[in-house]
């Protein structure tokens, strides 16, 4: 896991995340684009996934504390059975962000995410500040986060 | 196309790392031995199965109900299936589970006893096989995927 050092990427090496569509737990159409102005934590997880397990509870309490100074998680599931076993582990795990129903397409728009969790830091510009593949150490995230809010 | 292939190479340079993270080759099958199968008895196909080092796959029958447990199905004609079994898997602890998991690792076989029928028809032929596994390592999980096994059968 990592050694706590933020990751985040100078503002001139920043490539543009690519904006999508998906849609949440309500149906809402929900786009990356929505989210300009704010610094974005895109999760890509799924149910089966240990390691993505032991992030969403740091993903919970980032949201918790910094919701208020234009801070959002967005978790993109990549199950197959789509909302039938992500709204269960949802609920059991008291996920308190957003969550989407992800596709390949998404994934291969992101460089094609294979391996999860993979978890992109995103600036208020709609860059992505920082890729973190795999568990990542909580300390990165929140370093990462405070540097870009 | 070759704007989509242009597309799709441009968004894998432009994110590098998790381009990376592509799963590598975590299971691979050995191509199994020919089995003779004579009619109206039962027969036994074992096939060799390898998990990368570092990685583990779970096992037919892992303790938490989320997790993608390990599957062998087979084509059914011109044999039937009387049991898949599986070696007993190790409960492993990992950094990211709280509680062991019953996971495969290394090198392992899987079991087929198959009754061949009395009417059978003689003759070569292949029986195909889905191995269905979700492999993981010590920090991250690969989607699940299938690998397809091609039994040379002699039935007699």
């Amino acid at each position: 896991m990592g050694d706590g050092r933020a990751a985040v990427k100078a503002g001139k090496d920043r490539k543009s995340a690519p904006d999508f569509e998906l849609k949440d737990a309500n149906g809402h159409t929900v786009r990356l684009s929505d989210y300009r102005g704010k610094v974005v934590l895109l999760d890509f997880w799924a149910t089966w996934c240990g390691p993505c397990k032991i992030e969403i509870p740091w993903f919970q309490e980032f949201e918790r504390e910094n919701k208020d100074k234009g801070f959002a998680v967005l978790g993109v599931a990549m199950d197959e059975e789509g909302w039938d076993v992500v709204k269960p582990f949802a609920q059991h795990m008291n996920i308190n962000y957003r969550l989407l129903i992800g596709n390949d397409s998404i994934a291969d728009q992101f460089g094609g995410v294979d391996a999860l969790p993979t978890t992109f830091l995103i600036d208020r510009e709609g860059k992505i500040a920082a890729v973190h593949v795999g568990l990542s150490g909580k300390r990165e995230f929140e370093n990462g986060i405070r540097e870009l809010l | 196309m070759a704007f989509a292939n242009c597309s799709r190479l441009a968004a894998i340079l432009l994110f590098l790392p998790a381009a990376f993270a592509q799963s590598p080759a975590i299971l691979t099958v050995a191509q199994p031995q020919k089995v003779v199968a004579k009619r109206n008895t039962d027969v036994t196909a074992k096939i060799d199965v390898s998990i990368a080092a570092g990685y583990h796959v779970n096992s037919n029958a892992p303790h938490e109900a989320y997790l993608i447990p390990l599957r062998l199905t087979w084509t059914l004609a011109p044999l039937t299936v009387e049991a898949v079994t599986f070696p007993k898997a190790r409960d492993e602890k990992y950094s990211f589970s709280e509680e062991p998991l019953s996971v495969f690792t290394g090198n392992f076989d899987i079991a087929t006893k198959f009754k061949v029928p009395a009417d059978a028809l003689s003759g070569p032929t292949i029986l195909v096989g889905k191995l269905r596994y979700q492999a993981c390592n010590n920090t991250m999980c690969f989607p699940p995927k299938t690998v397809e096994v091609k039994l040379p059968v002699d039935v007699q």
